[in-house]
Formats: C-alpha cells, structure tokens, sequence
C-alpha cells in the first residue's frame, strides 16, 4: 500500500512532464518544418484603390487564390498616403512580423529620401521584384507630330506653354519628364501637371488637355490607336507590343532609359524560413502562365529576381533616383 | 436597330441560369453591404473581388455590377432609418428620409428611396444602352477646368440650403473645407497638416469617418439626451395597402425623378464627380423647383427621390467611361477596373468590338439587376421597419458597434475609430448649437477635387485664371461658370433686400 502512495502522486508529474515533452517535440518539429503563414497575410499596396500597383497587387491575389499556392489569404490593404510613406512606416511599425508583405513602386526610393522618413528599402526585407514597367512619350493623334524631331519642334514652338501630364509630383513620371528635357535642351519650356493616376493622364491626353504624356503602354492601350501615339520608348529594346516605335537608345539618347519595379518587400527581420516560403511563392507567380500572359499583353517586362542581387538591384535604384532627384534640385547631398 | 440586336443578345446573355444567379446574389449582398454604415459599394466589391475569380469575367462583371447596384438601394435603409448613411451617395437621403422616419413614416420613405432608385437606374441604363460611344467621346472633352466647373456648380447648387444663418453655413463649409486639405497634397506630394507626423493623418480625413461620426454617433448621444424611451415614431406598418398608397403619392414626384435621373446619369457619367455630387445636387435642384421648399428638411418625400434616383442614375452613368475610356467614374468603378485589367480586358472602344459578349451582356444584366433590386429592397422594409422597434437600450450599442465597423473599414486604421468618435462629438455640439451639418460633409467630399482641379487648371493655364471662362479653348468650363455664378447670385437677392427691409425697419 505504501509503495503505491507515491506512484499516485507521481502521476499528475508524469502527465505533465509528458505533455511538456510532447509540447517541445512539436515545437522543433515546427521550427524544423518549413515556416507557412498561419493568419491571413496583409499585402500592402503603397497607392490607391484602382491605381497601378492596385491592379497587379489583385492580379497576384487572383493567381495565388486560384492556384491555391497559399494556405492563407492574402488580403490587399491600400495605404496611399503621403506617396507612399504611409505604407512604409506601416511595415517598419510592423518589424519582424512575417504576416505583412508591401507591393512597391519607385515611391519606393524617392518618398524616403525626400521626405526623410526613418525608413527606406534597408529597413526592410527584400523578397521578390516581379516585373519593370516601361514607360513611352505619348503626343495625341491630333497633334500631327510623328518622330522626335517633330516633337522639340513642337515644344519649342509653343514657348514654354507646352504641358507635360503626369501622376503625382516629383514620382515616375516628373523623373522622366526632367530627363527628357535634359536630354533634349528643353528646360523650362515643359509644364509639369500632377494627376491622380495613370488612366485619367492618358484621358486628358486623349481629351486634349495636355501636350503629351509618358504613360505606362498599359494606361495609353485604352486610346490606342485611335486618339494616343507613342513617339519614343525608354527602354533599352523595343517593345514588342510596339514594334513600330523607336528606343531612345535608337536616337542617340542612351540615357533615357527608365523603368518601373514591381517587387514585394516584407518587413525587417522576418524569420528566414518565411523569407524562403514567400520566395518560393513569388517565384511560382512570376513563372506561371497567368503571370505570363499578363506581362506580355500589358507590355510590361516580367523580371524575376530574388536574394542577393536583389538587394543589389534596390542599392543600384536608390542610387540613380537620389541622383535623379539631385539633378532636379530637389534633394541636396 | 443594331443596338436592340445587341441588347437582346445581351439580355440573353444575362438570362443564362449562371449569370441570373450571380446577378440575385450580387444584388442581395449588395443591399446589405449599403445597409451597413461604413461599408459602402467600394469596400463590398473590393472584398468580394476573390470570389469572382472562379467565374468567366461576364458572370464575375455581372455580380460586381449587382453589388454597386444593390449597395445604392441599401444605403438609403440606413440613412433613413437610423440617420447613418451607408455609404457618400447616401447622405443626401438622410436629410429628409430620417425625419420622415421619426413621423413614423419610414415605410414610405424606403419605399420611396425604392422605387426613385429603380427608375432613375432603369432611364440611365436606357441611356447608357443606346448612347454610350457617343457620350464617351463627350466625357473625353472634360479636362480639369471642366471639371473645376461642375464641382463649383455643385457647391452654387447648395448655397441657400444651409440652415437659418448663412454665417454657420459658411463656418460648417469652411471647417469641411480646411479638412479637406489635411493629408497628401496632390501638387507637391507632400504631407499636410499631419501635425507633427501622426500618421493617421497621411491618408486624409477620409469622408465616412466625418459622415459616419456626426450622423450615427452623433444621433446616439443625441438619443442618450433625450433618453431611451422607446418612441411611438417606429410604429410604421407595411402592407399591401402601405405600398399602393406611397405610389400614388409618388405620382407628385415624378418631376423630380426626372430632372434627378438624366442629371445623376451625366454627372456620374464625368470622370472625377461620380454619385455623391450628382445626389447632392439632385437634392437641392429638387428644392429650388418645389412647390413645398419649406418641407424640405423636415420630411419631404422629393427629399428622398431626389438624391436617390441620381445616385442610382449616376452609378450606371460612372460605367462608361470605365469601359469606353478605361477611367473611372467612381471609386467603386475604379476598383472594376481593375478587376478588368485582372481578366485580361482592356477598355475602350475595341472592347464593345472585341469583346461583345462581356459589354452587352452586363449592360442585360443592368435591366434585370435593377429590377431585382426594387423587389429586394422592398422586401426588406419590414425587417428594418422590426429592427426599429427595438428598444433604444438594444438598438444603441448595435449601432455604435455597427459605426465603429464602418469608421474602421474604409482605410482599416484604428485611428480613424477614434477620430470617428471625436466627431460624434463635434455632431453633437453643432446639432446643439443649430449649425448645419450638411455643407461641412459636402465641403470634406468635394474639397480635395476642387483643390486638385483648381491646381491643375492654373498650371495648365501658366497661373491665369482667363482660363476658366474662356469661350473659345473651354466653352464647357465657361458655360458652367455661368451657370454657377448665376446660381450664387439667386439667393442672394431676397437675402440683400431682407436685409435692407429689416434695417430699414429697425431704424424707423
């Protein structure tokens, strides 16, 4: 009888020095397992509702959903404010915390270095670039202008009067204006004006409110042929949506090549079993056919890259928008 | 003649077992997702955007075209009878529709919101079926001067129906104004009024959490003053007999529907109005036309058909140019067009060409929506005429939680909860010192377009304002200036000669 009193006692221990070693088991069989996202995975997009990362952001949601590649959703969130600052020190508020990706534009580099945020690409993780979009000078069909001759005629005509249309200020577009104008002499004789998006700058290129634009060939599609020509493109090869359309390259203009990333970033020290899980995942979306198609019928440039020279890619960029911002002005050493 | 081809095929389409689903479905979701403050059509379709992946694009446009519809009927219940509007297009109806709902007559103002949305849909649907190329070309001729112009002809149409003091109409307007500018700015992109870096200000002060705030939480405090009594203002019945009578009253309106629907069409059809301008206008057009201006306010059923007809109108006008332009008319179409861009579709005139099955069968699918919608939202009266029985004590927390959900939802930022609440407050005080609060809402809604287009325009133009009434380059622009500076001067006139009579009196 003696002898069984202790064994009685020693049970609830037993029990619980079972249940702690089958806790710890399977605490390193799960760190041992590869990390998978066990809530829905926030996918912040650093603009507006309908906007162009907005699109591809959905377009990723959709691939992703329909291939079941995750066992978590991903739900977009916009955060468009400050151009993109918003969405920047959300993530950086959001440090190590693998439930968050960002969906970036080239706001990317320039909203941190012009406004000094305390974050810019280093405080974060990168994870995937998927696509550069590229971007053309578009006159209206109206116009008559038909080369770039025709062009910085035109331009020079009007005296300083003529309009540039474009979305936000001291983004993408400006940056392409202001190396157009230095490219071809014309400081000061192009008016920059800020609008809210791509399609309604192609529309009031259209509608004949402004002289030309430098639309992505996706925003310009919707009113070509018809009321849009592209005159030049600034990438390093044509297009092949627009095979009739001259590289500034081609015009002795090497330097007027411009592109616009569309990488994923997640916040700063994410665990790297989740880095590796959500390479993975972009990786499959940039070589699905979806993605595919997408790229080619939109004319962007599907670019898949990931780990280091990614990293490298973003230092490089930084570089060249600081530089672009400089040569405006507009940012100082 | 080949339009009615391609509308019976169209129809066809939209008739197939599959499509007719979607659209019911679309429809229903649509009416709750608009009943529910805060959610609005915007919200509803981006949410339900993943459930469309599994469908052809024809079905999936079909059902998101149902939601936006259904949400234009659902935001009228909510504003009618709880005084929180469900969604910007739906504050106008609040104005007349909650107090007619408090005389115990809230069966015949949704019934009302009803039918005004149903037929204001079915003109604009009508339009949008045999003109849509054309008027796309018209939209194209709209460029920020243009546009600066509509947006001032709405505020002139507004003028005079603040309340009794134009002074408090003018402070309400520009308090909306100033908050307006709080955010990104559009011209240098930089942060404004974000004192001091408080993030939540970046975004801007979105405009639900101010409609949000001052209407539901402010009516809640409101009540909590005057105590939780259930009131014998919610013993509305809805029969077969309620009905019939409200349509034949209804009869009277029938002007009003008219101006409001070919009105809400056009201006929804505008690139940056869309429906919140096009109800506020409708609304106050219908007051300056009436025969009864001084009801206006205090339950009016035109107060109801007003702004519902051209919201419902203006939704399917900010269609067009979503997919003849690739622009969109609204928020909520903005989100379409990129659900289109996800499909594979790109907008223009070759997608009416290309992609025939995909234009015509939505624009079937209108017809039929709409129709759907009438039956539903009438069928849903009575559950919320029940809902309203509910004693306040139940009622009121439903509604706080109902308001903190739709402060939340928009930009999913605890901070505008709070902000939210603090309006609440600001509604409170103002109701209290009789300030009106709808030129402030309006202000916040159409501030940033008139700053934006405003910029842009005196970019354009090098810093001249000549550009606004310049015949010649913008005969649009300028014709609307007119027509605004008219309508500003109008009310001033009684007003200057009552001041003239009162001053005289006072001195004799």
């Amino acid at each position: 009888m003696k002898s069984l009193k202790p064994s009685k006692r020693a049970i609830p221990f037993l029990t619980l020095a079972l249940s702690l070693l089958i806790v710890v088991a399977l605490g390193t069989t799960q760190a041992l397992a590869a990390w998978k996202p066990t809530r829905p995975i926030e996918f912040v997009i650093m603009a507006g509702k309908g906007g162009g990362a907005d699109r591809i952001a959905r377009l990723m949601q959709k691939i992703v959903t329909q291939n079941k590649w995750s066992p978590q959703p991903l739900v977009p969130i916009n955060k468009k404010g400050g151009s993109g600052a918003e969405a920047m020190l959300y993530l950086l508020s959001k440090k190590g915390n693998p439930h968050v990706i960002l969906v970036t534009l080239n706001s990317f580099f320039t909203t941190p270095a012009l406004r000094k945020l305390p974050v810019n690409y280093t405080k974060l993780t990168p994870v995937y670039r998927l696509a550069m979009d590229t971007f053309l000078l578009w006159v209206n069909t109206k116009s008559g202008i038909k080369n770039m001759d025709d062009f910085v005629k035109a331009v020079k005509a009007k005296k300083g009067k003529w309009t540039m249309g474009g979305t936000g200020k001291m983004q993408e577009d400006q940056l392409v204006t202001n190396m157009l104008m230095q490219a071809y002499g014309l400081k000061g004789m192009i008016t920059y004006v800020p609008f809210r998006g791509g399609g309604t700058v192609a529309k009031n290129l259209a509608g004949g409110h402004v002289d030309s634009t430098v639309n992505n060939p996706s925003e310009g599609l919707p009113h070509y042929p018809g009321k849009m020509k592209p005159i030049a493109a600034l990438t390093p090869e044509r297009i092949p949506a627009f095979k009739d359309v001259p590289t500034f390259k081609e015009l002795g203009q090497p330097q007027l090549v411009y592109f616009m990333q569309r990488s994923i970033n997640a916040p700063g020290g994410i665990p790297k079993d989740a880095l590796a899980w959500y390479t993975d995942l972009f990786n499959k979306l940039c070589n699905s056919k979806e993605w595919k198609d997408y790229t080619s019928s939109k004319a962007l440039n599907r670019a898949c890259l990931s780990g280091a020279p990614l990293g490298k890619f973003f230092a490089d960029e930084d570089v060249k928008h600081k530089k672009l911002l400089m040569g405006m002005g507009l940012l100082k050493n | 003649m080949e339009i009615l081809g391609n509308l019976f095929y169209g129809l066809g389409i939209a008739l197939s077992p599959q499509n007719l689903l979607m659209a019911l479905f679309g429809v229903v979701l649509g009416v709750a997702i608009g009943a529910m403050p805060g959610l609005g059509s915007v919200n509803g379709v981006a949410i339900l955007l993943p459930i469309t992946f599994a469908v052809p694009p024809t079905s999936a446009i079909i059902f998101l075209a149902a939601i936006y519809y259904g949400a234009m009927y659902g935001g009228a219940i909510s504003s009618i009878t709880l005084n929180i509007p469900g969604a910007s297009t739906a504050v106008a109806t609040t104005f007349d529709g909650y107090p007619l709902a408090r005389k115990g007559k809230a069966a015949d103002a949704l019934v009302t919101a009803a039918v005004a949305s149903f037929i204001g849909g079915t003109l604009s649907i009508v339009l949008f079926t045999f003109f849509a190329p054309p008027l796309a070309e018209f939209a194209l001729r709209f460029g920020p001067p243009e546009e600066f112009a509509v947006v001032l002809l709405a505020y002139a149409t507004f003028a005079g129906l603040g309340g009794e003091s134009p002074l408090k109409t003018i402070i309400a307007t520009m308090l909306g104004l100033l908050m307006s500018t709080v955010g990104t700015d559009i011209v240098s992109g930089s942060p404004r009024l974000i004192f001091g870096g408080i993030t939540g200000f970046y975004h801007g002060i979105n405009f639900l959490v101010l409609a949000i705030g001052i209407y539901g939480v402010g009516e809640i405090f409101y009540t909590l003053e005057e105590g939780f009594k259930t009131k014998e203002r919610y013993q509305a019945k809805l029969g077969v007999q309620e009905i019939v009578s409200t349509l034949k009253n209804l009869t009277k309106c029938t002007p009003t529907i008219a101006r409001g629907s070919l009105l809400g069409f056009f201006v929804g059809m505008l690139p940056a109005a869309g429906a919140t301008p096009a109800s506020f206008m409708s609304y106050s057009i219908a007051k300056r036309f009436a025969k009864n201006p001084e009801e206006f306010g205090k339950g009016a059923l035109e107060g109801v058909a007003a702004p519902e007809c051209a919201n419902n109108a203006a939704s399917t006008g900010s269609m067009l140019p979503m997919l003849t332009l690739g622009i969109p008319g609204s928020p909520t179409t903005a989100v379409m067009l990129g659900a289109l861009f996800v499909w594979g579709l790109v907008p223009g005139p070759r997608l009416f060409v290309e992609n025939a099955e995909f234009v015509w069968g939505l624009t079937g699918s209108l017809y039929i929506a709409n129709t759907m919608a009438v039956i539903v939202a009438i069928f849903a009266v009575p559950i919320f005429i029940w809902m309203l029985r509910m004693p306040m004590t139940i009622l009121a927390p439903i509604i706080l939680v109902v308001c903190a959900v739709g402060g939340f939802s928009p930009t999913q930022d605890m901070f505008d909860v709070y902000l939210m609440f603090i309006f609440g407050a600001v509604g409170y005080i103002f109701r209290k010192l009789d300030y009106p609060l709808a030129p402030m809402v309006l202000a916040l809604v159409l501030g940033g377009l008139t700053e934006r287009t405003f910029r842009q325009s005196m970019i354009m133009s090098h810093g001249s304002p000549g550009i606004f009434f310049d015949f010649a380059g913008h005969p649009i622009a300028a014709a609307l200036m007119m027509v605004s500076a008219v309508l500003f001067i109008l009310p001033l006139i009684p007003m200057i000669f009552r001041f003239r009579v009162s001053r005289s009196g006072t001195s004799a």
